[in-house]
């Protein structure tokens, strides 16, 4: 065990854990923010996105030893960014989501996208958002509202 | 009514007084609109039960205004806890925006009223809920109505509601919120009148759905995201081949790590497994994952895909048992081998892998117990927890969590995952235990799709059309050897083995359908649209096929080929046919491919334009009709078809497919067996919906068939080839 200062969402976090601990897990269960969704384990399915210093990242293969002091933003504070607001408001709007497991996965990799490039073309889309899995399949509405989103802050 | 009419069960008047007195401590102050009713009078014990279960299980209008609606299935996607409170509001003249949709329990009276047990799948959620909760949301209201009436000392005729509000003569009116305790007081009307159509404020509107904010802010909880005090997390070893023993567990690892609380063997279905339990998920999984087990293999059969293949196509050029026999059966032999196609399909086991991973939570408590499952069969899973613990089902309160997917993953018979959860909580009595399947375990863990082979002989008259139809299917019994196998095999064919083929919307003539279903030491399960994935593949690629040869356009040759009463298809076909965007124009390089189904009683035709990008299928536009009754609401309709089409495409896929060596499974997770990214679903998909007034079938089984045929008759217009082998191999 030992003991790690996050910066999630701004904020200062304490956790005592196992070095090897994934960062999501110590989301999930330390920190008790379950919005960042544990789907495979292996950085296969995009479930688990967050921002780490900005980029987004797999969560379920960092271990929390290597995170040190970079930013933590997670789907619970997303809306504290304007690009993170359009894009949850995009997504409401568009009626994107079903199951809704992966969408802050999705979300959390929407919104790396459009602040790295904000009138992204169709394949950009794709290579953004193509490892982000959805069994509902929801893909249509992901690319509408992620173009929705583009509308709302141009 | 058939959920009112349900005879008084105090079991579940207990749970939901339990529900009910819950929520009153939480939220202070409450008036249930059927407060001095038995749900709560109970408590007290001072009103006798009533005859029929009132229907405040379904409804609670509370004094501020908002509307309560329970809705008696899982919310796994499909958008139930936004279109049955829909049908309920409308019927009750509710405020839209006031509207609160809550997941029911396990409770007889949310049992799905055709089925007979609490459950989802078979498309039934609203094609079995429709008229239930309309007559809910109409007793309701009368009741309301009757309520004003009294007040106002006037009669129920002179009473008109809109918006949660009752107006009377003379400019009077009151809110529901106001009159819900008199209400409550009033006789639960045997009948009543429901609407027109075209007095329909909400049903057929495109409205958003009522869970988008949640699940877009993180905020919504699945089953797995539950937490309770004092929760442990336990991770269970299985065994590498189905039904295999542990022989002996070296765990000294294990139970060095810190946080580990326990380890020990548990009896599975089939078999035997170790569970491994601690504070933290990620413990639980390393000293699952650091334990040394020496498994007993004896007397278990090793499935090997390779073999069973072999085994298949043999069976499948031997008659099977009779599913359809119409016609003569040696017509085939007549006709020349010239004209006759002998078709070979084969269909890998395929996963469901739901974005959450299985889990369920049971608190035992010696004498009930408290269960949390994202659950689509909750009767029988609370049946099962109860069984484990020694307990009546009434004595396990059981929780339907929201759960991420399912697609039939979560609705199993032998309810195993339940078990497994009980089968740990029984050993750490009174401690809340969260089993959680890994992704691997998921993989691996079986209760897949079943693997198909198909052998279909098809005789060509002179006009081009089939003049005779053989047909053999093998593949495992879904049902066999459980409580659905009385209802669900005919003549020794489980029905959904052929189901898409023998009731196929075709007029075949000289149609004769048989199946084998082996016994093979894999556990199956349906998988969303069940045996529809494999033959309305065969069927429609055969269709294209007949069609090319003919020389005929395939929505003309479709047509021409369809059963006078298949209405439905032929409608969808016709606004198929009329959307012509999906033919005209296509770039170089681009082909259009079309493929048509009927299953669950709603009618399908998709076209897809598609090219070929390394060696793959890209798939730039889905167009499909749909013809599904009345369209209760018709972005949820839009939303699953769309969806739908993208699962459909799991079996496309390059990784889509589950094998076996030495009867372990060769992939283990998202990097051996790959459902569709956004790369691989249609880049737009439109969906056009044929208008009807019919009562409203399925929308979550019936997307799934169609896509993959359509795009392998467009690839054979492109490569010259046809495709009878899944997973889709590099074109």
């Amino acid at each position: 065990m030992a003991t790690y200062q996050l910066n999630v969402n701004g904020q200062s976090k304490k956790v005592d854990v196992d070095p090897s601990t994934p960062l999501l897990w110590v989301l999930r269960e330390e920190l008790k923010m379950t919005g960042t969704r544990y789907g495979c384990g292996i950085s296969a399915c995009g479930a688990c996105t967050v921002h780490l210093a900005g980029e987004a990242t797999r969560s379920c293969v960092v271990p929390i030893s290597l995170v040190g002091n970079r930013r933590v933003t997670t789907i619970e504070g997303i809306a504290q960014d304007p690009v993170g607001r359009a894009v949850q408001h995009a997504w409401v709007e568009k009626d994107v989501v079903q199951c809704g497991y992966c969408q802050s996965g999705q979300i959390m990799s929407a919104v790396a996208l459009l602040k790295e490039t904000p009138k992204p073309t169709d394949a950009n889309i794709e290579e953004s958002m193509g490892g982000n899995l959805c069994r509902c399949a929801t893909y249509v509405r992901i690319r509408e509202a992620i173009k929705r989103a583009v509308e709302q802050m141009t | 009514m058939r959920a009112a009419s349900r005879s008084f069960n105090q079991a579940d008047i207990n749970r939901r007084s339990f529900l009910r007195t819950s929520s009153v401590a939480a939220a202070g102050l409450l008036v249930s609109l059927y407060l001095d009713l038995p749900a709560f009078a109970n408590e007290g014990a001072q009103t006798p039960p009533p005859k029929v279960y009132p229907p405040d299980a379904f409804v609670h209008v509370r004094p501020d205004g908002k509307i309560l609606i329970t809705v008696n299935r899982l919310e796994f996607g499909q958008g139930v806890q936004t279109s049955l409170p829909m049908v309920l509001a409308d019927e009750m003249d509710a405020d839209w925006s006031q509207v609160v949709p809550e997941l029911a329990p396990a409770a007889d009276v949310y049992r799905d009223p055709v089925f007979g047990i609490q459950m989802v799948g078979g498309s039934g959620s609203i094609a079995h809920s429709f008229t239930q909760y309309r007559e809910l949301g109409a007793k309701t209201r009368a009741m309301l109505v009757a309520a004003a009436a009294d007040r106002w000392k006037v009669s129920p005729d002179q009473c008109r509601t809109e918006n949660s509000v009752v107006y009377g003569p003379n400019g009077k009116s009151a809110r529901y919120a106001e009159l819900a305790r008199d209400a409550a007081r009033k006789p639960v009307p045997e009948k009543v009148s429901l609407k027109n159509q075209s007095e329909f404020r909400l049903i057929g509107k495109k409205i958003p759905r009522l869970d988008s904010a949640a699940k877009c802010d993180g905020s919504q909880k699945f089953g797995l995201d539950l937490d309770l005090p004092g929760m442990k997390i336990a991770v269970v070893a299985h065994p590498p081949v189905f039904g295999a023993r542990v022989k002996s567990i070296d765990d000294k690892e294990a139970r060095g790590m810190s946080g580990v609380k326990d380890v020990f063997e548990i009896p599975l279905v089939k078999g035997s497994g170790v569970a491994v339990v601690a504070d933290r998920f990620w413990t639980a999984k390393q000293g699952r994952d650091s334990l040394k087990i020496d498994w007993d293999l004896s007397g278990v059969e090793l499935a090997d895909t390779s073999q069973l293949w072999t085994k298949y196509k043999a069976l499948a050029r031997t008659p099977g048992n009779v599913a359809v026999a119409r016609g003569d059966d040696k017509a085939l032999d007549r006709i020349p081998a010239a004209r006759r196609i002998v078709a070979e399909y084969e269909f890998p086991y395929l996963a469901h892998t739901p974005m959450e991973p299985l889990n369920a939570t049971v608190r035992f408590e010696g004498n009930k117990a408290e269960a949390w499952v994202p659950s689509q069969f909750q009767t029988m899973d609370q049946m099962a927890i109860a069984e484990v613990l020694g307990l009546k089902p009434e004595e396990v309160m059981f929780h339907t969590e929201y759960a991420g997917g399912g697609f039939g993953r979560r609705a199993v018979i032998d309810s195993h995952v339940p078990r497994e959860a009980a089968m740990i909580a029984k050993r750490l009595k009174g401690t809340p235990v969260k089993l959680v399947w890994t992704r691997e375990d998921d993989v691996r863990g079986g209760y897949y799709r079943p693997m198909h082979a198909h052998r279909v002989e098809i005789g060509i008259g002179a006009d081009g059309m089939p003049a005779a139809w053989r047909h053999v299917i093998v593949g495992q019994s879904l049902v066999a050897g459980t409580p659905f196998a009385a209802m669900m095999i005919k003549n020794g064919v489980d029905q959904t083995t052929v189901e898409g083929t023998s009731d196929t919307s075709y007029n075949l003539t000289n149609f004769h359908v048989s199946a084998h279903n082996p016994t093979v030491n894999v556990p199956v399960l349906w998988w969303r649209s069940v045996g529809n994935t494999h033959t309305a593949f065969v069927m429609e690629t055969l269709i294209d096929e007949l069609a090319t040869r003919a020389k005929m356009d395939p929505i003309a040759y479709r047509r021409k080929l369809l059963k006078p009463e298949a209405k439905k298809l032929r409608g969808a076909l016709d606004v198929l046919d009329q959307q012509s965007a999906w033919r005209t124009s296509l770039p170089k390089g681009h082909v259009a491919g079309v493929a048509c189904h009927e299953c669950f009683g709603t009618a399908v035709a998709c076209a897809v334009e598609v090219s070929i990008e390394n060696k793959r299928p890209k798939i730039h536009r889905a167009t499909v009709a749909v013809d599904c009754g009345l369209a209760v609401n018709p972005l949820t309709i839009e939303s699953q078809f769309q969806g739908g089409l993208g699962f459909g495409i799991t079996q496309l896929m390059a990784g889509g497919a589950i094998t076996f060596k030495d009867g372990r499974v060769e992939q283990r997770n998202f990097d051996g067996y790959t459902p569709p990214y956004i790369v691989d679903a249609p880049v737009t998909i439109d969906v056009h919906i044929v208008p009807g007034t019919d009562a409203p079938t399925g929308c979550g089984e019936p997307p799934v068939p169609v896509i993959s045929p359509a795009v392998v008759n467009a690839l054979a217009k492109l490569t010259g080839k046809r495709y009878r082998s899944l997973p889709l191999k590099n074109v």
